[in-house]
């Protein structure tokens, strides 16, 4: 279709592999052995699954055995919610509330609307403000009302649209008060931002490889072992009993090595994508001066520019940008192709139209300069023939 | 032809599929768009029958992917509820029978699409509708019925004026059907078997009397006989019903001579329902509203033919305009029409326009004109 090279500005979608990953995967793609097994090759595979379990857990302050092997982020947001849910209502039948932000990603907000719809749960979600951040004080009026109600707490280290960074330090230290397990959901912070589960006194937390340069199809959820899950996915109870099914030994090998390069170069990649972000932003706003920034302009995930286009459909924008070969995200989920009016700009307070007038650039460990320059190249003619389309 | 930006409405069919293939073909710069016209898609149509489910759209995709071609999706249900749904829903209440399909072409597909789409950069927009495209000496396009007379669908084209026509491709008029579904074989696109949509898109399950029973509410209503006026019996709401209707109308009581009574006419206010002979269905003179011209509405009265219902019979006429107002005089007669049905005029294959039919009436044929 397009002659241009390709812009790729959709790093929060997914991540093009680092080479540690890569070679991690590879050099085992080919190697028999399960990890169930119990000869020399079943051994190896475990040996394999196991230094990346400790590799893991090094890298995110958590212990080897709090790390449950998962096929995902969305797998590991719904063992967290529905197994804490489960488990906290069958030591106490009163904790059937839920409290979440309004901004969680789907794989939290349909997981708890599953279990207000079929399990009796009564999920309440905390708003944001208008730069998406929780609002704390209700969190913690919510909880006070009544502590022995609630079951869980989920709220996500930084949103995966606007990349607000939540104060999950602030949610910890209120929940835990009350002895409440907290969840977040850290799929875009790690290696974004410095994530620590030990230190954070968090009870659960869900990453996924390929948001940080690993595999597809392989996550965890790193959850403190005092915590008796009740699983989703009944079998062979690979996962200390709380999960099953045959490991996917080179993807885990893979994440592993994609983790720990994530975490080590956190620093430096974050210093270098808040430098290449700003001067994105910046001159977007010079093209397009009535464009707004959304997220929190502080506490922000470093690679994240979100912004609205006043009178532009983000997916006419999207179409435009693309057909120059310059890729981007209206940052909402779609339905049948469709980007729906997003539920965290909503939550922000925007309406609908300006909802849908927005575009996430998501910038990554490839990204350079000239990405950049391609795209304030593109944007002004861009947002004036979406703007004519719009009339 | 010039290299052109072409958007392609693919419905995940086989028609707007070998379409775009074609469109590719001539070296245009071409994108897939399929359009959601569903607000809960997957809830309007199950199977492979419609154009409005997710399964749809993935066939659309499917093949953009077969063809190299970007593709998206654009989100019109706002538009088609308001613009076709709508007014579908009304024009039954007020006791008429619409054709969606020439509503949603001119209000959405050659509308609210392309208006987006020459905004956004695109030249034209192609779909898989068979009719044809001439360039008349004066340098106007005209509309032409398709080379397959059997497949030809100029008759739900027939509200484009010559703004949208100028933007429009058709690249399939001059094929027959069966040599589109060969040609999309040898392409290799999955949907070249693909049955044919019917019906009405938006009625799930081709239950048109259900679905608006479903939406309007159940009203009450009676059958009146046309010639003695009397009531022959009650039932729930007229709008299920339409003009050259013979089943289900349930009336207990026999015709006197045991002739199987049709649906004459329908008044939407008393929701009284008129029912007679089948000879009473007979009419040669139409009033037309809401004109749309392809081109320059006829000055002088116009001798050619009308089309009034999708794959339906030429019909001689006479037409003639004054406004908005047109006057069709048929030569040869025509059997239960209702107001609401479009008349597209034709002139040999050439489409002149169409209107609305506001009533009918029997001039010169039978002796029992109401």
């Amino acid at each position: 279709m397009s002659d241009h090279p390709t812009v790729y500005l959709d790093h929060a979608a997914t991540t093009p592999m680092v080479d540690v990953a890569f070679e991690a995967l590879t050099a085992r793609l080919r190697v028999v052995g399960n990890a169930s097994s119990l000869h020399g090759s079943g051994r190896d595979a475990r040996r394999v699954v196991e230094e990346s379990r400790e590799r893991i857990a090094r890298a995110l302050g958590a212990r080897p055995g709090e790390v449950v092997l998962t096929s995902g982020g969305t797998e590991a947001d719904n063992l967290a919610v529905k197994g804490l849910f489960w488990c906290r209502r069958d030591q106490d039948p009163g904790r059937v509330r839920i409290l979440a932000s309004a901004v969680e990603h789907h794989a939290v907000l349909d997981a708890l609307e599953w279990l207000a719809e079929r399990e009796g749960a009564k999920v309440e979600l905390i708003g944001v403000d208008a730069r998406g951040r929780l609002d704390v004080d209700e969190l913690r009026a919510r909880i006070e009302a009544d502590p022995g109600s609630v079951a869980l707490v989920s709220v996500m280290w930084a949103n995966n649209e606007v990349g607000t960074v939540q104060p999950v330090d602030e949610v910890v230290a209120i929940a835990s008060a009350h002895g409440i397990p907290v969840h977040s959901d850290a799929v875009q912070a790690v290696g974004a931002v410095p994530v620590d589960f030990g230190a954070s006194g968090l009870d659960a937390l869900s990453l996924t490889a390929h948001k940080l340069g690993g595999p597809y199809g392989v996550g965890a959820l790193v959850v403190r072992r005092d915590l008796a899950l009740v699983p989703l996915l009944h079998g062979g109870g690979q996962e200390r009993q709380v999960r099953s099914g045959t490991l996917d030994v080179p993807a885990v090998a893979a994440f592993a090595a994609a983790v720990e390069h994530a975490v080590k170069e956190q620093a430096d990649h974050a210093a270098r994508l808040s430098e290449l972000r700003d001067d994105l932003v910046t001159r977007v706003l010079e093209l397009v001066p009535d464009a707004r920034v959304n997220g929190d302009p502080e506490r922000r995930l470093p690679g994240y520019a979100h912004l609205s286009f006043p009178g532009c459909e983000g997916d006419s924008l999207l179409m435009l940008l693309d057909h120059q070969g310059i890729e981007c995200s209206t940052g909402s989920a779609c339905s049948a192709g469709v980007p729906q009016p997003s539920h965290v700009l909503l939550a922000m307070g925007r309406d609908e139209a300006e909802a849908r007038s927005s575009l996430r650039f998501t910038l990554g460990r490839t990204t350079d300069p000239s990405d950049i320059d391609a795209l304030v190249t593109a944007i002004g003619p861009a947002v004036e023939r979406a703007r004519a389309a719009n009339r | 032809m010039s290299r052109q930006r072409v958007v392609v409405a693919m419905s995940g069919g086989v028609d707007s599929a070998v379409a775009a293939a074609r469109a590719v073909d001539a070296g245009h710069d071409v994108t897939g768009v399929h359009l959601a016209l569903s607000r809960n898609p997957g809830t309007y149509r199950s199977g492979s029958r419609g154009c409005c489910t997710i399964e749809d759209a993935n066939d659309a995709r499917r093949a953009a992917d077969v063809l190299g071609i970007p593709f998206y999706v654009w989100d019109l249900s706002a538009r088609f509820h308001d613009d076709v749904v709508e007014d579908f829903k009304g024009e039954y209440l007020a006791g008429r029978t619409p054709n969606p399909c020439l509503r949603c072409n001119e209000k959405i597909k050659f509308a609210a699409m392309l208006d987006r789409a020459l905004g956004l950069g695109f030249d034209a927009l192609a779909t898989g509708h068979y009719a044809t495209l001439r360039e008349a000496p004066d340098g106007s396009v005209e509309l032409h019925r398709a080379v397959d007379h059997g497949k030809d669908q100029s008759y739900v084209l027939g509200v484009l004026t010559q703004e949208q026509l100028r933007h429009a491709l058709f690249p399939l008029g001059d094929t027959p059907k069966p040599e589109v579904r060969r040609e999309a074989a040898e392409r290799g696109l999955l949907v070249a078997d693909k049955p044919d949509s019917h019906d009405i898109c938006f009625v799930a399950d081709g239950d048109t009397g259900g679905w608006l029973k479903d939406k309007l509410g159940a009203g009450s209503g009676t059958f009146v006989d046309h010639a003695s006026g009397e009531v022959l019996g009650t039932h729930d709401g007229s709008f299920a019903f339409t003009v050259g209707q013979r089943r289900g109308l349930r009336i207990d009581r026999p015709a006197p001579d045991g002739r199987p009574r049709y649906v004459l006419s329908i008044e939407p206010v008393s929701q009284t329902v008129t029912v007679g002979p089948r000879e009473e269905l007979t009419v040669d003179r139409l009033e037309g509203i809401r004109p749309r011209w392809c081109g320059n509405a006829p000055e002088e009265p116009l001798e050619g033919t009308v089309q009034l219902r999708a794959h339906g019979e030429e019909h001689r006429a006479r037409v003639s305009v004054v406004g908005e107002q047109v006057t069709v005089e048929l030569h040869d007669p025509a059997r239960g029409i209702a107001p609401g049905q479009s008349a597209v005029v034709y002139d040999g294959t050439r489409v002149v326009g169409s209107c609305t039919i506001a009533s009918t009436a029997r001039v010169c044929v039978g002796s029992t004109a109401p």
